[in-house]
């Protein structure tokens, strides 16, 4: 990741405010998303990492700035926001179950597609679908339907779907958590030949994880930014042994 | 994770491929044989009574082909059917009781109730084309306006099946109070002609059924094709996952505005061919009761299925004529009873039945029984 | 005056009996995302269990005061039964259970034809329910008043239940967290009978008001159940402020709807109101946050 690939795009946030009937899931955090490096989000349990993305996402209401491409995030409705080419996953893999992995994949392919054209059967299988299926390694199970995937393959079919959709900004919410360590690596490797021309943030609470693929590195305590910086910036932070300290065990799981 | 499944692949999908194939065109083919028993066989073996039967119980189908798609492939819970129905009905009504009236007359009903005018709403109704017209653009109009307030606030669920039920009411209920503009609880009834053919000539109504039948098919076909669409994949999604679709850049309200609205229409134009056959449309064919008879035989023949909802509908029609005429009380705990056992035991309706009796079949294997068997690759 | 209080009076008692048929929709929907669409044919039940009292007793007076708590228990276990017997099996699917509880609803009505007659029957009002009030010129028939503190009595005495009883607790514990509460021990299952039973009950308890004003009938409930259901909409789903409240308001909109246009034509535009007023609240008046609808 050197810095000559870094391009143009970002998400620059301001003030971003969540409030839950007076409970402030995020509380004020200031935060830039810049494309071309692998961006991890981690904390503790309850930092509000998933709020901050649903936020961003258009599934919570927020209030502040998030400006992408000269546009407020906040405020938009969620497929609008897909349509600037945000796009996310979820910490429960949610895949159509009753869709073969490539309806599945090729349903993510409408964004790029008219409206009109949707009264059409698929006559074959799409340039960009047939690709996202060998790199996630699922021709195999193309046309089963997706409910039978093991816990790995629906995330992978997950972050097939944000490839086919192009995403521009992609927004990963502990994808690789219950991975066996094979596929953790391949996902990583993934995500380190696609970030060039993406913004990639990925929560995770897998620190191994974390210290080899993050390029940069937000960490979140109680609704607020606790440090920002490169792994061993952050690996050096005394607040950041303290917050983790007394939450090591949870560190599993998620808020 | 790539080159190691690379021989499984074309192993694996050569299969479903053939299973897809048969799926396909093997659904064109049982379109095709319902087909031929309605289109062929019944008109020359049935009596022109039970053959009128028939045709009302294809326009019944026709309502229940589009709940199949709003609920059963779109999740949404239409049970005001009856409304759209009614207005493909009474607009058909409408004019064939201007036909009887002749030119520069006013409907019998109208001297009979009212004090012999007729309001200004009935006059562009006098036109057949217009009639057609607004056989689609009606039901169509209400659905979306209708859809889209309900769709777009996120309504679904119990929500949108309540207030689409209270929408029949509130409909059945106009109909009644407004005696002398709409017939009020009597309806409309005692037509001469449609389109200029005596409604009592044996040929007429012999042509009615065909008509009746023919979209039928029609419908069918183009339900057909919508389930195999990408749209119909779209749909299904948005039935399971909402939510997800909205995050892959859809609005899911606007995929189901295009089923509800489709259903709509396709109840509209059973409607409308549903009140020449019957020589009669009134509120009881249109309340929520009628509305929840169009549900229960889509939930009898399978709501998801292709050709569950019309045959289940067909079913519960030829049901409710023999039956009540047998036992007129024994019907409702009939119907009652069919809600609470199909829905309870039997949630995909009859269709479900369908893949256990195939795989019952010596010599050929099912599209099922191949998902199935290649099963052991996963 | 008297076009302003007529509808005024006339629609809280109408409000009054939509709170007792709503309550119990709001409670076994909030709690459980069940939809009863029999919930009308209790509220016959329990006008028909009002007019079998009556004919047993003969005291109108005395009838009454029994019926009450018959009506309450004849509808409560017509609905316990309703659960154990179906519902309990069906709810991963609430959109089923609309339509099972329809089918449940046509066989009731039958059943209430082939009991009672299609026609409805008479219930004598007792010599003290049989005056009038005059409010500001309106002769206030005082049933009407009688039907209100019914509702409000119904009202309180659920309240104070939910409140303060030990049950109580676990059923809001129940319709917050049910899984927490399952983890905390509380028995979720029988808890969910009982708001069953009691909702039904409730509702029982309203067909004696509607037996007292119109008498009764195999078909009321047809009548009543898609109003409650549109004020559990408007209300709000588990809110039993939000209830009270669309009852009111449906109830005196209807009436003065009725009185300005006619009594179909207020149907249309009752329901039209709700369709605008989803609009502004598309989740009812007050929502409980951590339980997502069907």
């Amino acid at each position: 990741m050197t810095a000559s690939l870094i391009g143009q795009d970002y998400i620059e946030i301001r003030g971003l405010t969540v409030d839950f009937d007076g409970f402030k899931a995020i509380d004020g955090v200031d935060l830039t998303l810049m494309q071309g490096r692998l961006h991890f989000l981690i904390g503790p349990n309850g930092a509000g990492k998933t709020t901050l993305v649903d936020a961003l996402t258009g599934l919570v209401q927020g209030s502040g700035e998030a400006r992408f491409r000269n546009k407020n995030l906040l405020g938009m409705r969620a497929h609008r926001i897909v349509q600037l080419g945000i796009g996310r996953t979820f910490q429960t893999a949610t895949v159509f179950e009753q869709l073969t992995v490539l309806q599945n994949l090729d349903i993510a392919a409408g964004v790029h597609r008219k409206g009109s054209r949707l009264l059409f059967a698929r006559r074959a299988v799409p340039e960009r679908v047939a690709q996202t299926l060998e790199t996630i390694g699922l021709q195999a199970l193309a046309n089963r339907p997706a409910g039978i995937l093991a816990h790995g393959q629906k995330q992978w079919l997950e972050v097939g779907m944000l490839l086919v959709q192009d995403a521009q900004v992609m927004f990963l919410d502990e994808t690789v958590a219950g991975m066996s360590a094979d596929e953790r690596e391949e996902t990583g490797d993934l995500l380190e030949r696609i970030v060039p021309d993406r913004t990639i943030v990925v929560i995770e609470h897998d620190m191994e994880f974390m210290r080899r693929y993050a390029d940069f590195v937000t960490v979140m305590h109680a609704g607020k930014v606790l440090a920002e910086g490169t792994v061993a910036e952050i690996q050096a932070d005394p607040q950041v042994h303290e917050v983790y300290l007394g939450t090591a065990a949870e560190v599993g799981a998620d808020e | 994770m790539t080159t190691t499944t690379a021989t499984a692949t074309t192993t694996a999908s050569s299969r479903p491929k053939a299973a897809q194939l048969l799926g396909t065109y093997g659904s064109l083919v049982a379109i095709a044989l319902v087909a031929l028993v309605l289109l062929v066989w019944a008109p020359n073996s049935l009596s022109p009574f039970r053959l009128g039967n028939l045709g009302k119980y294809c326009s019944w189908a026709m309502a229940a082909v589009g709940i199949g798609l709003a609920w059963g492939r779109g999740g949404m819970l239409v049970m005001g059917q009856g409304v759209f129905f009614g207005l493909g009905g009474y607009t058909m009504a409408m004019h064939m009781k201007l036909e009887a009236a002749g030119p520069g007359g006013i409907p019998d009903f109208m001297t009979l109730y009212g004090d012999g005018t007729m309001p200004g709403w009935w006059a562009p109704f006098r036109s057949a084309p217009f009639t057609l017209f607004a056989i689609i653009a009606l039901p169509a109009a209400v659905s979306f306006l209708l859809g889209y307030a309900i769709l777009k606030r996120r309504v679904k669920g119990a929500y949108f099946a309540i207030l689409t039920q209270a929408l029949a009411v509130a409909f059945a209920t106009l109909l009644i109070a407004t005696i002398k503009q709409t017939g009020g609880f009597n309806g409309l009834n005692t037509f001469s002609t449609v389109f200029g053919h005596n409604l009592y000539d044996p040929g007429v109504k012999k042509g009615l059924y065909l008509v009746s039948a023919a979209l039928l098919i029609v419908f069918l076909v183009i339900v057909w094709q919508f389930n195999r669409s990408r749209y119909g994949e779209l749909l299904i999604a948005t039935r399971d996952a909402e939510e997800r679709v909205r995050f892959l850049g859809y609005d899911p309200a606007n995929v189901k505005l295009v089923a509800f609205v489709a259903a709509a229409i396709m109840a509209s134009i059973g409607g409308a061919i549903f009140a020449p056959i019957a020589g009669i449309i009134s509120p009881s064919n249109v309340d929520a009761a009628a509305s929840v008879m169009m549900i229960a035989g889509v939930a009898l023949g399978g709501r998801s299925a292709l050709l569950g909802p019309a045959l289940g509908a067909i079913a519960v029609g030829f049901g409710q004529s023999t039956l009540s005429e047998r036992f007129p009380t024994g019907w409702t705990y009939f119907q009652g009873g069919l809600f609470i056992v199909v829905i309870m035991f039997l949630p995909a309706g009859l269709a479900s039945l369908w893949p256990k009796v195939k795989s019952l079949l010596p010599g050929r294997m099912s599209p099922q029984a191949a998902l199935v068997d290649g099963e052991n690759g996963a | 005056m008297d076009a302003l209080t007529t509808p005024f009076l006339t629609g809280t008692a109408t409000g009054a009996i939509l709170l007792m048929a709503a309550l119990g929709l709001t409670l076994t929907f909030g709690q459980m995302g069940v939809i009863n669409m029999a919930n009308g044919e209790f509220l016959m039940a329990g006008a028909y269990a009002a007019y079998a009292t009556q004919q047993l007793i003969g005291n109108a007076g005395l009838a009454l005061v029994v019926a009450i708590p018959v009506s309450f228990l004849v509808a409560g276990l017509l609905g316990l039964l309703l659960e154990v017997s179906i519902i309990r099996w069906m709810y991963q699917r609430p959109l089923d259970t609309l339509l099972v509880t329809v089918g449940v609803a046509l066989v009731l009505q039958q059943l209430a034809k082939d009991v009672f007659g299609a026609q409805g029957d008479p219930v004598v009002l007792p010599s003290w329910l049989n005056g009038n009030i005059p409010v500001f010129g309106y002769n206030w028939p005082f049933r009407q008043l009688f039907t209100i503190v019914l509702a409000l009595a119904a009202l309180g005495g659920l309240s104070a239940v939910l409140k303060y009883s030990t049950f109580g607790r676990r059923i809001r514990a129940t319709v917050q967290y049910r899984d927490l509460a399952e983890t905390l021990g509380i028995p979720t299952r029988s808890v969910d009978r009982i708001t069953f039973f009691l909702g039904s009950g409730l509702a029982g308890v309203g067909g004696v008001a509607i037996a007292l004003i119109s008498g009764t009938n195999p078909t009321l409930g047809t009548t009543y159940i898609i109003p409650a259901f549109l004020v559990v909409v408007a209300g709000g789903v588990g809110q039993l402020k939000g209830t009270v409240i669309a009852a009111w308001v449906v109830g005196v909109v209807t009436a003065f709807l009725t009185d300005w246009t006619s009594g179909s034509m207020a149907q249309v535009l009752t329901f039209a109101l709700v369709v605008v007023f989803l609009q502004v609240r598309p989740q009812g008046l007050f929502t409980v946050r951590t339980r997502s609808l069907a």
